[in-house]
């Protein structure tokens, strides 16, 4: 496939009028290690989200470099790369979370349909509503089950009367498939359930605003593999309504849950594709490494 | 005088260590490795020897001497006047020495006196001259005696680490001491008064006039001591300082923690802590001759009928003492809410403050309440303000603008001026003591438990 | 799977979160804009509370820096002072120097006519006048018989009347000044005979029942003494406890016992402490009452909680690596805590213990219990001489009415607060200093 590198000139110079990578030179070996150019496909026929030239610093640290790719809709795509490379950052770049962080910069475009999600009658508010978040470690908060999941809804005036609520409350724990283990409790604390049962819960609650993308990192990385194969299992039902974003270390989880997975190596974008191509036939030098087990 | 003894025994201690260690030498055949500790040690173990014993004689020595010499003066009375009642005794006592020391009192032509007076002088001169003996002999005794007990085998370290350790654990055990002190003065004082007076009438009784009795036939026979309305004045007070130290504490310590920038809270947050270090007198002042005069303007202005030492002044005054104090604590309280729940809720949506009011609050609530407890027992046990700007008078009202008076003032009161020792009066500041001490320690506990369970939450 | 529907009937998973959340936005941002402003409120009242209370008490107190003195021509006469001529020194001190300063202000008002206008005249000056005489006199015998301009010390009304604290259209009989005393004040600012020198007396004199002569040397030294005791009993019991509570206590009930004790003796209200004084110090051990030495064993007791808290925090600051180091090379538990561990801390320990100090003489409501507000006259000169302390000079002169001791207090409580400022400044350079990241 000799086509991935033009695919990426064209994808970049077709959505920005702008140049700012430097076109490569003919020697560089598309597989080198010294390639920092990103290989595979970035575009989609239907993008949901559309990232170009995305920039991040954390200070002066530049944390991602130059990343653009497409996030399909109703896709689940799949960030992996050894720690350190920028996923989380680059993830929380989608949701605008890296406003909270007051040393963190973000430039380029990301846009969520067709809207910026950096414009100005965009509010952050409402982005993050559109695309919820799941974190590594579960975050109930300190309320009832019931709260937990209720919270988004009360907070962005989804209903109008308490039952439904109660409606909406029952809906998101089934979709996240917790209904069953939670029915008769949900006045307890949230914090009470397992850790595994709290991830669902936090999913159920990102989920109960309707979001149109769920971006979830690391969602697993604290579970046991019985807990873990349930969420893999919600994300292969949640992807008929949502766009999943997840980073992941690993790599079978990837190639369970993704249709699309990016390699990401200290900050940079290096490979892009299907899942099943990255996984059984990586182009670049990095990835090939990163996947048998070489590096990282 | 006793001065110069303590610094003649420190130089001898210095001269001792000195000797000590060449002794040490002069044993070891200046080779220190035939020693079983460093020389120093030996010098420690001398000087210990001279110093130790002679400073614990001294110190009995000048706790008792006085009141020995007032023993074996007033034995030496005549008669008349040694079979005087206490108190009238107390005050020949209180004139012999100021006689002694060269004061003018009224008795001073009585040759009486004059004659007791010379035998007190003369007494003490013994007594110090005494004391310089035993003391210096000790000392060069013990010089001796470790001059004599140092050998090549002998464990130096070990004695003088024993005698530190000894120091160290003495050491902690003051702070128990201290507080088994506190409870025993209130305790026993308190239990005498209630002999006197029940404890109902003292706990539930709705009057509280301690100057004067009501009845001829009214138990304690000095007045009344019902001190319910001293409680009242006291929550009056306190909750109108918590109206203005929680929302006011409260919001500050969110703003700084959640809102300003580093700068700004680098800036703010010890500029409102200088408000913890401001003497409690500067406050009383500020409340007599600042708020209060203007609390009062302000009500004659609007028709309002307001004391000139209204609750309201005191309380005002105090909430802007415990302003800091709640704000610093809340601050703890908010930054140990792990950053994940800010996380999850903004990525919910929510913006700041709903975060704040339905994340943050709730979760930070136990220790939140647990720092209002250690506040309320702050505002509870204060003193200067409420001496200084609330009232005496044992109003039991729940109106703002009317003096009222607190446990703390009334203990203030009660003990100060003339004030004969064991009348129900002076009694009586002890037991309201104890309602303190046992109200303020019960607030502690049950603050810092909450407190400290909250912390375990989160770690 | 029963879907969730909205009243008007569309399943809410297919309304659009878009429109939902955007209806109400400007709410939702009102509602933070609102919640700003109150924190932003509450801050600026807190910082606004500590911006009026010194601007107050500044305002009040700075002119009490600045006291009004009166020039006026002193004969000191021989036939006054030394009749007999032999310059005995017991003739001289107790020779009747408000003769001079009579004559002295009559010759300025020559005037000035009978009884009761004539001690109006003299009331225009201090009654420490004729002592500023006898003081001059007795430390400089050849005085006698010469002609002096001598500025000697007016009186609190005057000097409160000079200061513009005294209305001058105020009914003359309610006002301490009456109006021929301003009449001739206005005579002496003319001749430029009355002028605000720096206080001295403030700084020199103990209290006093005049405004114009009390000063607060007695208060500080009695801090002083006080604040002594208080250090030299704290500071090495704290250090101790500190040390065996963080170093050598094995951790067993015993230690849970003495660490909770000290948690709860931290909060006990200071006036307990006093309690505490007056039952044990004075009353059982028969110390003497208003005496340093009793302010000082109350306040270390006080004090000593702080200490071993901070010092504990210091211990446990110094890395275990150097404790480590220390017993690898030989050294028995003690020389490695002395050696090198108690260097380390010492910096963290003294910035806690100045702190505590810097409490304890902001400290009085324990002071009042053993008997420390006392009206002292004599400036304190050892640790059983009774005293007062600074706060609660502070606080027994706030009772008096006077206008011109409502300034003496303000410049009481500046002094107090510039040691305080200080003894913080130390403890903060002193933590910078030696702030030392491991
Ligand atoms: N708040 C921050 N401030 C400064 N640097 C940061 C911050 N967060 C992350 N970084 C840096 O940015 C880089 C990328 O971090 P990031 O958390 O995105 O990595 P990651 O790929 O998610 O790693 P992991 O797999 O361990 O979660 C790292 O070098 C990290 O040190
Ligand atoms: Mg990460």
């Amino acid at each position: 496939m000799s086509t991935t590198a033009i695919d990426t000139q064209v994808a970049l110079n077709g959505t920005l009028n702008r140049s700012a990578s430097p076109p490569r030179s003919a020697g560089v070996q598309v597989t080198d290690y010294d390639n920092r150019q990103t290989v595979g496909k970035i575009t989609v026929d239907n993008p949901k989200m559309t990232c170009r030239e995305v920039n991040v610093y954390y200070g002066e640290k530049h944390a991602i470099k130059n990343v653009s790719l497409d996030i399909g809709a109703n896709e689940v795509i799949a960030f992996i790369g050894p720690s350190g490379c920028g996923k989380s950052t680059f993830i929380r770049c989608l949701n605008r979370m890296n406003d909270t962080i007051p040393s963190a910069r973000v430039t380029g475009l990301i846009k969520l349909d067709e809207d910026d999600i950096h414009a100005k009658e965009i509010d952050v508010v409402q982005l993050r509503a559109r695309v919820g978040m799941v974190f590594q470690k579960p975050n109930p908060f300190p309320k009832s089950i019931y709260e937990n999941v209720a919270y988004g809804p009360r907070i962005h005036g989804m209903v109008n009367t308490k039952a439904e609520l109660d409606d909406l409350v029952r809906e998101s724990l089934e979709r996240a498939g917790l209904i069953k283990e939670v029915e008769k409790r949900m006045l307890e604390p949230g914090t009470s359930l397992s850790g595994g049962q709290q991830q669902r819960l936090c999913i159920a609650r990102a989920i109960a605003v309707n979001p149109e993308v769920i971006l979830m990192d690391e969602p697993c990385s604290a579970l046991d593999p019985i807990a873990t194969a349930k969420i893999e299992e919600l994300i292969d039902e949640l992807r008929e309504n949502y766009t999943i974003v997840i980073v992941t270390h690993s790599m079978q989880q990837a190639a369970r849950v993704s249709q699309r997975t990016a390699y990401f190596h200290l900050g940079d974008l290096i490979e892009i594709g299907d899942t099943d191509q990255i996984f059984t036939n990586p182009r670049h030098k990095l990835t090939e490494d990163y996947i048998t087990g070489r590096f990282g | 005088m006793q001065p110069f003894l303590l610094l003649t025994l420190l130089l001898l201690s210095a001269g001792a260590y000195y000797l000590g260690r060449r002794r040490a030498f002069a044993v070891a055949d200046g080779h220190v490795r035939n020693l079983h500790s460093l020389p120093s040690f030996y010098g420690s173990y001398a000087a210990l020897w001279c110093g130790l014993p002679a400073l614990l004689v001294f110190a009995l020595w000048a706790a008792a001497q006085p009141n020995l010499v007032v023993n074996w003066v007033v034995a030496g009375l005549p008669p008349e006047l040694r079979d005087l009642p206490p108190d009238r005794l107390n005050l020949v006592i209180n004139d012999l020495k100021n006689l002694v020391g060269g004061n003018f009192v009224a008795s001073a032509s009585d040759p009486v006196m004059v004659e007791a007076a010379e035998r007190y002088r003369r007494l003490q001169a013994i007594g110090n001259a005494a004391l310089w003996v035993v003391v210096l002999s000790l000392a060069i005794a013990g010089i001796a005696y470790a001059w004599r007990a140092i050998s090549p085998a002998l464990r130096a370290r070990n004695r003088v680490e024993g005698v530190i350790n000894i120091f160290l654990i003495a050491s902690s055990t003051v702070a128990i001491f201290t507080t088994i002190g506190i409870v025993l003065s209130v305790v026993f004082e308190s239990l005498l008064f209630f002999r006197q007076v029940p404890v109902a009438e003292f706990l539930f009784g709705l009057q509280w006039s301690p100057q004067t009795a009501l009845r001829a036939d009214q138990v304690g026979s000095s007045g009344a001591f019902g001190a319910v309305p001293l409680f009242a004045g006291t929550l009056l007070i306190s909750g109108i300082a918590m109206l203005v130290a929680v929302p006011i504490g409260l919001m500050s310590a969110l703003y700084l923690s959640e809102y300003a920038t580093p700068k700004f809270r680098a800036f703010a947050k010890p500029a409102l802590e200088i408000l913890a270090g401001i003497p409690t007198v500067v406050y009383g002042f500020f409340a007599a001759l600042t708020v209060a005069p203007l609390i009062r303007q302000i009500g004659t202005a609007v028709g309002l009928h307001v004391a000139s030492e209204s609750a309201l002044a005191a309380g005002l005054v105090m909430g802007i003492m415990i302003i800091p104090f709640v704000s610093s604590l809340s601050d703890d309280v908010i930054n140990a809410v792990p950053q994940s729940m800010r996380d999850g809720s903004y990525a919910l949506g929510a913006t700041k403050s709903e975060t704040i009011t339905r994340v943050l609050l709730p979760a930070a609530l136990p220790g939140i309440v647990g720092s209002i407890l250690l506040a309320i027992s702050r505002a509870i046990g204060e003193t200067m303000i409420v001496v200084m700007a609330a009232g005496l008078s044992a109003n039991l009202t729940a109106n703002p603008l009317e003096a009222v008076t607190t446990v703390t003032v009334q203990i203030v009161t009660l003990l100060t001026g003339d004030q004969e020792f064991d009348s129900p009066k002076t009694l009586a500041a002890f037991a309201l003591g104890l309602v303190l001490f046992v109200v303020t320690l019960i607030l502690n506990i049950i603050a810092l438990r909450v407190v400290r369970k909250y912390r375990e939450q989160y770690e | 799977m029963n879907k969730a529907t909205s009243h008007d009937g569309v399943p809410l998973r297919e309304r659009d979160i878009k429109t939902i959340v955007n209806a109400g936005l400007a709410r939702r941002h009102a509602a933070e804009r609102r919640f700003r402003w109150y924190g932003l409120i509450a801050i600026s009242l807190g910082l606004a509370f500590v911006v009026l209370m010194f601007a107050n008490i500044i305002g009040k107190g700075l002119p009490a820096f600045w006291q009004t003195y009166i020039q006026v021509p002193i004969h000191f006469d021989a036939a006054v002072l030394d009749p007999e001529g032999n310059r005995d020194p017991q003739t001289l001190a107790s020779a009747d120097y408000g003769a001079l300063v009579r004559a002295g202000l009559r010759q300025t008002f020559p005037a000035v006519e009978g009884r009761l206008p004539l001690r109006a005249l003299s009331a225009l000056l201090s009654t420490d006048a004729a002592y500023e005489l006898q003081r001059r006199v007795l430390a400089d015998p050849q005085l006698i018989g010469a002609q002096q301009e001598i500025w000697l010390l007016a009186s609190a009304a005057v000097d409160t009347f000079v200061k513009g604290n005294i209305d001058r259209t105020l009914d003359e009989a309610n006002r301490p000044i009456k109006d021929q005393q301003i009449e001739w004040i206005d005579q002496l600012r003319a001749a430029d005979k009355i002028e605000r020198q720096f206080n001295a007396v403030l700084f020199r004199n103990g209290d006093s029942r005049e405004p114009e002569q009390a000063g607060i040397r007695g208060a500080l030294m009695g801090s002083f003494f006080t604040l002594l005791v208080t250090f030299l009993l704290s500071f090495p019991i704290g250090v101790a406890t500190a040390v065996y509570l963080e170093e050598f206590a094995p951790k067993n009930r015993w230690t849970d016992i003495i660490e909770v004790n000290i948690n709860n003796l931290a909060a006990v209200p200071s006036i307990v402490f006093g309690l505490l004084g007056l039952a044990v110090f004075i009353n059982f051990f028969g110390l003497p009452r208003s005496a340093p030495l009793v302010g000082g064993l109350v306040l270390s007791l006080m004090t000593l909680p702080v200490i071993i808290i901070a010092g504990r925090a210091a211990l446990t600051s110094v890395p275990p690596s150097i404790r480590e180091a220390a017993l690898g090379m030989g050294a028995s538990k003690l020389q490695m805590v002395g050696h090198h561990v108690l260097p380390l801390a010492m910096p963290g320990m003294l910035t806690g213990s100045i702190i505590g100090m810097a409490r304890a003489l902001g400290e009085s409501a324990p002071l009042l219990m053993i008997g420390m507000v006392a009206f002292i006259v004599d400036v304190p000169k050892g640790f059983l001489d009774p005293a007062t302390v600074l706060p609660v000079q502070i606080y027994l002169w706030s009772d008096l009415p006077e206008r011109a001791f409502v300034e003496r207090t303000s410049a009481a409580i500046m002094v107090l607060l510039a040691f305080m400022i200080l003894m913080n400044g130390l403890a903060i350079l002193l933590r910078k200093r030696f702030e030392r990241r491991w």
